[in-house]
């Protein structure tokens, strides 16, 4: 008799949770971004982001203790890979400044680069307290919000170069949206030829394997390229994103998936696993002021 | 039918569902290890439901992941049945077998892991996200797995110690406790 009661208490109380979570699912499908549910999550973020920002601090002795033993481990194979980036690099610096000085669009580079200084866009630092643990959603939570001027579709960058741009934001903390979530996308260009493309994740999680896709035919780019964004090159295609941020290097150009499907793979200069301090551009000028150099 | 309920063991389970949530989004998910990261929701869920049972462990595992998917801003309720369906498995294994070895958390951390990462990911797919099934994840889901099988003695032990305590005493575990401390079992009394 005990027994059956309490094989039907528990088979209540499942009930109950699986009916709640179900409930939950379809309300959360069904409402848009402004929903009651949306709106708790907002809620919760905006509440509990100091929490969160005072606990990241306490923890990121222990964080950087154990990243420091994943650094020491690899340490030696990153170091003979940076060598061989820096002699490549110094390379490439050393033709691309000859051909740079001796080339008629040499003016035209520099004015751009003066004028698409990205100091200008009033950057906003910040610092990663959140990481989703899932390959699902590629997110960081980061603690500056609309309070310091972070609004919804700023870019996000870091010292290496674009990361991503932020999708929701309260008054001091935002959610960014990084360049390996499937719902990425970047309108870009190689940085030498101006062959353009749209950087997508390649595989979903792998913060190493993005792609340029959509290039046109013909147009093959080489291995080692650097990829920057392309900025608004029309009006039928806004980007968020200011021009000429380092995205990343061509790793793999192989020309039947260029023929076929148009793509070649990308790395990202910065590493997308390893967070720590941002940069919010809340003034981005996204428009390319002339044709792609 | 009197439905009890154990204040402080409901107050030191909200305790550790808070804490474990914080350090799992502030520094297990930002500390891979070997590439993979552990996700020590599932133990904890598979934790609660051992020694609390399968109700526990399904209302905990329910809890757990709605403040999963609050704090990350993710689908509310799919991290819940996940989990819940986690610590209803752990809980109904201990009301059918008790699980006492040192080494019985490995093979059930493993499980937790796998029902909480394939889980989510088939809800995911149901769901409909449109990420291809690649070698990739199939790779990050056993490494999360085999992470999680060699931290859940720890994870285990912590919960244990924070909450026995606050358990009601359990006649089995006693009767057990009896037998390894020296005391007769019945049949070698006969």
């Amino acid at each position: 008799m005990h027994d059956r009661k309490v094989v039907r208490r528990r088979r209540a109380v499942l009930g109950l949770l699986v009916g709640c979570a179900l409930i939950l699912l379809t309300a959360y499908f069904g409402e848009g971004a402004g929903g009651g549910l949306h709106a708790i999550q907002r809620g919760a973020l905006a509440v509990f982001s100091p929490v969160e920002s005072v606990a990241a601090d306490a923890v990121k002795p222990f964080r950087d203790l154990f990243g420091w033993f994943g650094d020491t481990f690899n340490a030696k194979g990153e170091n003979k890979t940076l060598r061989k980036d820096v002699a490549q690099l110094r390379l490439q610096v050393a033709d691309d400044t000859r051909k740079l000085r001796t080339s008629s669009q040499l003016d035209r580079i520099q004015e751009l680069d003066g004028t698409r200084g990205l100091d200008s866009m009033k950057p906003v630092d910040a610092r990663v307290v959140l990481a989703s643990p899932s390959l699902w959603y590629s997110t960081v939570n980061i603690n500056r919000g609309s309070g310091d001027g972070v609004s919804v579709n700023d870019p996000v960058i870091n010292g290496s170069g674009l990361i991503g741009r932020v999708i929701k934001t309260v008054s001091d903390a935002s959610q960014v949206l990084l360049l390996t979530d499937a719902d990425s996308g970047v309108s870009a260009r190689i940085a030498r030829t101006g062959v353009p493309g749209f950087v997508q994740t390649g595989t979903p999680g792998n913060p190493n394997d993005l792609l340029l896709t959509r290039l046109p035919r013909g147009k093959l780019p080489q291995v080692g390229q650097m990829v920057v964004t392309a900025g608004v090159v029309s009006k039928r295609f806004p980007s968020y994103f200011p021009p000429s941020i380092p995205i990343g290097r061509v790793t793999k150009a192989d020309p039947n998936e260029v023929d076929t499907s148009q793509q070649v793979h990308i790395k990202p200069f910065a590493d997308l696993h390893e967070l720590d301090v941002v940069q919010v551009l809340t003034e981005p000028t996204t428009r390319s002021t002339g044709p792609i150099p | 039918m009197s439905l009890q309920v154990n204040v402080p063991l409901v107050v030191r389970l909200v305790v550790l569902a808070f804490v474990m949530v914080l350090l799992q989004l502030m520094f297990f998910a930002q500390v891979p290890v070997f590439g993979a990261i552990a996700d020590v929701s599932p133990l904890v869920v598979m934790a609660v439901g051992l020694l609390c049972g399968s109700m526990t462990g399904a209302s905990v595992g329910f809890a757990i992941g709605l403040m999963v998917d609050t704090a990350l801003l993710q689908t509310m309720g799919l991290s819940s049945l996940v989990l819940m369906a986690v610590g209803y498995w752990s809980g109904r294994l201990r009301e059918a077998r008790d699980p006492q070895g040192t080494l019985a958390p490995i093979p059930l951390g493993a499980g937790a892991a796998a029902i909480a990462t394939v889980g989510y990911g088939v809800g995911q797919f149901l769901l409909g996200a449109v990420h291809p099934l690649s070698w990739l994840l199939v790779k990050q889901t056993l490494s999360t797995i085999v992470l999680d099988a060699l931290i859940a003695i720890p994870i285990t032990a912590l919960v244990r110690r924070w909450l026995t305590p606050v358990l009601p005493e359990d006649p089995r575990r006693r009767r057990r406790r009896a037998y390894t401390t020296g005391g007769l079992s019945p049949l070698q009394k006969a």
